[in-house]
């Protein structure tokens, strides 16, 4: 038998991850480059759900707006549908009624507490645990339901309004989500014991994709993809718009207990932190909740003063600002959204060099990206 | 800090290349400037301790019709101070330098600009279009853009 001196000649292959695939939450592709097992380099290709949501904001009014901005996200379409209506107050300096604020806010933490919810399980069904999604969506039909007795929808709620929201709150909605939340807080334990501090699933998370401090704010991150590497910033607290300041909550950030400050595991604990933050939101502003009207008058063809406004709030996924410019007309002359997910990707390709493929899907879990909002 | 006081040292540094402040109707006020000086301006902006405005929020390209102009929102994390800063281009050949090794989270944001817009940003690393096909025709976000009856065979 001869022995062979000379090495084994390896060669880098170009894999397709995408656009259709379980693990990337959406029609994302994904080029991988790999050399065996290594990604030597990952390019994310987006744009399969390109709506021209901008160019189509050019052409309706503000008001006929609102139901694209829940297509933007549309696992947090409260947050996206209040986003459009803070900004265009701010463009038009519209007075809101304080009950509409509150319900804004409460909507909003609910809606933050679903989205995180999905992306707890399906990170913890990309890491191999099934269990745990289906529990995730148990709670989340709950919240489902509550939005269901407010609006009518469940998915896509067209609730905001420019000046208020579309309804008052049905009696009985208040005392139903004061029990959502009581049957909700203790299930973070579970979750807890059930699967985050589970060996295998700390394994695959801890020391993965870390990102320092600097780096995710150069590159823009927002949200928990920012708390996660330690950046206590949070636009409720740091920009505070709508009611927040009347509430007490704490920001919650990465600190690194099962590996490396700003690695997946962080960004995923931050997230299930903020959902116990959202609680005590929601708890507050139940209590609280003035009574009075719900809308402000807006003419319903209304012509905001020329002008612009780039207003951000804090979405689940991070910070979604709207770049409005009014030209005294009907329609805006432009509008641009800068959304969480998209900034998010641009950090994707450095990270992911080096790292094995099942970390790939790791660190696109852990980023809690969705696609429309990428590809609007 | 106040965007007037902003302005004025700006003014101070860089004389002509920064053209006007456009504060009324604004919110956050512009710091108009040069397209030319823009990555000059940009890294001032950035690395000046007083300022330090560490974080781009939003890279937007806008059309107003006589011409193109693409819009900088700036955000200090240290002093959470916010400014827009804009330039203005000529429609005919909008261009303009890169920012993008000034803050590395202008390269998604150039890349929009230059598929919706056709803006062009030189000495980018990267510049490619990111949410159209690569052999799309023409730039969607232009107020004079013709809509395509088809793509490859595909009614549209």
């Amino acid at each position: 038998m001869t022995i062979r001196t000379d090495a084994l000649p390896t060669q880098e292959m170009t894999i397709n991850m995408g656009p259709q695939h379980p693990s990337t939450h959406g029609v994302l592709r994904v080029i991988l480059t790999t050399d065996g097992e290594v990604v030597t380099r990952a390019v994310p290709d987006m744009g399969y759900l390109h709506r021209g949501l901008e160019k189509i904001g050019e052409r309706v009014t503000y008001a006929q707006y609102m139901p694209f901005t829940d297509r933007l996200d549309y696992l947090a379409a409260m947050n996206c549908n209040c986003a459009w209506a803070w900004t265009v107050e701010k463009l038009a300096k519209i007075e809101v009624p304080a009950r509409a604020e509150y319900l804004r806010v409460i909507v909003c933490e609910l809606n933050r507490i679903s989205s995180h919810l999905i992306a707890f399980g399906s990170y913890t069904a990309d890491m191999g645990a099934f269990t745990p999604f289906l529990y995730a969506i148990r709670e989340r039909e709950r919240v489902n339901d509550l939005f269901e007795m407010l609006c009518g929808n469940r998915l896509t709620y067209n609730y905001a309004r420019v000046g208020g929201v579309s309804g008052d709150a049905p009696p009985g909605f208040l005392e139903k989500t004061k029990e959502f939340l009581d049957y909700f807080e203790p299930k973070l334990d579970e979750y807890n014991n059930l699967i985050s501090y589970n060996k295998i699933f700390v394994h695959r998370l801890a020391n993965v994709a870390v990102i320092p401090a600097e780096e995710a704010v150069a590159y823009g991150l927002t949200g928990p993809n920012l708390r996660g590497s330690g950046v206590p910033f949070d636009l409720r607290k740091d920009e505070p718009y709508s009611v927040y300041p009347k509430f007490d909550f704490k920001v919650c950030v990465g600190t690194g207990e099962r590996g490396t400050l700003g690695d997946c595991f962080d960004r995923y604990m931050v997230r299930i932190n903020e959902m116990r933050e959202s609680v005590k939101i929601v708890r507050q502003a139940v209590a609280q909740i003035p009574d009075g009207p719900v809308r402000a008058k807006v003419p319903r063809l209304f012509k905001p003063p020329v002008g612009e406004a780039y207003f951000r709030s804090e979405c689940p996924r991070g910070e979604t600002g709207i770049y409005l410019i009014s030209d005294g007309t009907v329609n805006p002359l432009r509008l641009k959204i800068r959304t969480g997910s998209f900034v998010t990707m641009n950090i994707f390709e450095k990270v992911t060099r080096g790292l094995m493929i099942a970390d790939v899907v790791a660190v696109i879990g852990s980023f809690d990206i969705i696609l429309p909002e990428i590809d609007r | 800090m106040e965007a007037q006081v902003l302005f004025d040292t700006l003014k101070g540094k860089f004389g002509d290349a920064v053209v006007e402040l456009q504060g009324e109707g604004c919110s956050p006020a512009f710091v108009v400037v040069a397209p030319a000086s823009v990555q000059e301006i940009a890294r001032f902006l950035r690395d000046d301790p007083a300022l330090s405005f560490d974080s781009l929020m939003c890279l937007s390209g806008v059309d107003y019709k006589e011409k193109f102009a693409v819009a900088y929102h700036l955000h200090s994390m240290k002093h959470r101070h916010a400014i827009g800063m804009k330039a203005f281009l000529p429609r005919e050949t909008p261009s303009l330098p890169t920012v993008d090794d000034v803050w590395p989270a202008a390269n998604f944001h150039e890349r929009e600009a230059f598929d919706l817009f056709g803006i062009v940003f030189e000495g980018s690393k990267d510049l490619r279009r990111i949410l159209l096909p690569e052999d799309w025709e023409g730039h969607p976000l232009r107020k004079d853009y013709k809509y395509p009856d088809f793509y490859h065979g595909i009614k549209v």
